[in-house]
């Protein structure tokens, strides 16, 4: 599957690179649906025999295909919130010199590098890579609430029902781009949503 | 000398006023007839009597107001003010600076008196007597950054400096030019001035941080910025945008006058001396475009600045839709005659408006 390039943006929005085996005692690979064959490109028995694979499918089928790679450890959790708190203790235990690898949606890398940065890790030290769906984690400026898999610009704050566009600016912190008001000057004149890249 | 604190509102009936005092005394930011971003930074190391640079932290007609406008945001929305868990020190450190300057700057106001780590605090126009340990947490009603900066004129934001750059990791944010501190929090300097357009082009942010970056102790630096505000409204946060950005559409050739507020930010940088942290107080000075206008050469300049201002620039600072009625209302005090350099007032050299 070919890989999306997202256009040129401001400073505080992230970029993301291609994952690459790095010499390591452990490896903590995190990834969700199609983040799998980012995994599965840098996969080799040595590197495997390492690794600690935690993957939400989110309705993708390569589960299979990563557990056949048999990692030292392999999680298969329902969804993020329901993986976190292994994520935690997983980063919570590690040496130093583990080396992390995030790949598949913003929200997941996002969060799952929330988590590295909180167990000491530099968020500089994380390897990720994009795959699959380009939605993203909105955090709505007003009401703070956080819509995840946002796939059109503008969109409905799910917790205010404001009517907000997407904007560029990132926080890592909260893992969220940022939402704003679009008719706030204009109220009701909302323009059609379109996808966030058309 | 001594000030008159007005009793005025930043929000719904606006009662908010500059005296003449004021007006005089108003930081106009703009020292030629044009205008384009710099890193425009200068020594913070006092200024002409009386002028908003001559003491540390200004305090003016409005400060008691100014405070409780503060507390009401802060009652609203205690995001506002927040301080990650290794920025304390730095707010000790901030405590210290402004209580030690503001009671040496205005001992009528203000008075410290330090017996060791045991510390007695009286702020006059607004009624507190305090009596606390230096450094204890338990002995203050807030956090030490919380408590100064509910006393204090003007945004701070208080910047951890590590890798060569420096961090928004503390801040009491609730006059600002539309940008969330709950947002930035934790980012960079590059990161929180990401949306800024034309500026990293130019370099500005590069040259700006190696300079910060270097800012000693005892030795602050200051600049100006600038923007528009509809109303005198101080907090213009995104969090509230959905309620004021309506207000913009409020302008109509008869009130612009009154209701369109030229906003200056005189932004200061102070090094903290135990954390090693920069302090960003930013203070926000108003001033309604009919007052500014009754000094011939703002007038003149302030049309000439806004007609030629690029339109990146009057879009990112909010203004686009209102600059024809703007460049209307102004234009009626650009009479063509030059201008003389600086930002100064310049009232008995300057030629009074040609009718």
């Amino acid at each position: 599957m070919s890989k999306f390039e997202f256009p040129p943006s401001i400073k505080s929005r992230p970029v993301y690179g291609t994952l690459e085996a790095r010499p390591g005692k452990a490896h903590l690979m995190i990834a969700d649906a199609a983040g799998a064959e980012a995994i599965l490109d840098i996969a080799t028995p040595e590197l495997m025999a390492r690794s600690h694979i935690i993957y939400i499918p989110r309705g993708a089928t390569h589960g299979e295909a990563l557990r056949g790679l048999t990692p030292a450890q392999y999680y298969e959790g329902p969804s993020y919130a329901a993986s976190v708190t292994r994520i935690q203790r997983v980063l919570q235990d590690a040496h130093m010199g583990l080396q992390v690898y995030l790949t598949g949606t913003e929200g997941l890398m996002g969060q799952a590098q929330n988590e590295a940065m909180q167990a000491g890790i530099p968020h500089t030290a994380i390897q990720t890579e994009h795959r699959g769906s380009v939605a993203r984690r909105m955090q709505c400026v007003h009401c703070k609430g956080i819509t995840e898999d946002v796939e059109t610009d503008p969109f409905v704050c799910s917790h205010c029902g404001l009517n907000l566009f997407v904007r560029d600016h990132y926080s890592r912190r909260l893992a969220a781009y940022q939402g704003v008001c679009i008719d706030a000057e204009d109220p009701g004149n909302v323009p059609q949503a379109k996808g966030i890249y058309e | 000398m001594t000030i008159q604190f007005n009793d005025e509102t930043f929000r719904e009936d606006y009662s908010f006023r500059n005296s003449q005092r004021a007006i005089d005394r108003f930081p106009f930011p703009f020292d030629k007839d044009s205008y384009m971003y710099a890193v425009n930074m200068e020594q913070h190391r006092g200024g002409p009597a009386d002028s908003v640079y001559e003491k540390r932290f200004d305090v003016d007609e409005h400060y008691v107001s100014e405070m409780r406008d503060r507390a009401m945001v802060l009652a609203d929305d205690p995001l506002r003010c927040q301080s990650l868990p290794h920025m304390t020190l730095a707010g000790w450190d901030l405590l210290e600076l402004i209580m030690v300057s503001k009671s040496e700057d205005y001992p009528d106001l203000f008075e410290l008196h330090r017996d060791g780590d045991e510390w007695h605090w009286v702020n006059k126009p607004m009624g507190i007597d305090d009596t606390f340990t230096f450094m204890d947490e338990t002995t203050l009603p807030y956090g030490p950054m919380e408590y100064i900066t509910r006393q204090t004129q003007g945004d701070f934001c208080v910047l951890d400096q590590r890798d060569d750059n420096l961090w928004m990791d503390a801040g009491m944010v609730t006059t600002q030019a539309d940008w969330s501190l709950d947002f930035d929090i934790g980012m960079n300097f590059f990161e929180w001035h990401a949306p800024v357009p034309l500026a990293h082009e130019k370099g500005i942010f590069v040259r700006a941080l190696k300079f910060l970056l270097n800012i000693q102790q005892g030795a602050p630096a200051r600049r100006l910025n600038w923007t528009m505000t509809v109303n005198p409204l101080l907090d213009t946060s995104p969090e509230n945008y959905h309620k004021w950005g309506i207000q913009k559409t409020t302008l109509t050739p008869e009130n612009i006058g009154a209701k369109q507020h030229l906003r200056v930010e005189l932004q200061t940088f102070f090094r903290l001396p135990r954390s090693n942290a920069l302090v960003f107080p930013i203070r926000c000075y108003l001033i309604a475009f009919q007052d500014i206008v009754s000094v011939p050469k703002w007038g003149r300049r302030l049309h000439r600045v806004i007609r030629d201002l690029p339109e990146e620039l009057a879009t990112y600072k909010g203004f686009i839709d209102n600059r024809p009625m703007m460049l209307d209302f102004l234009s009626a005090y650009d009479d063509g005659l030059p201008t003389s350099n600086g930002v100064w007032p310049e009232k008995d050299s300057e030629p009074p408006l040609k009718t």
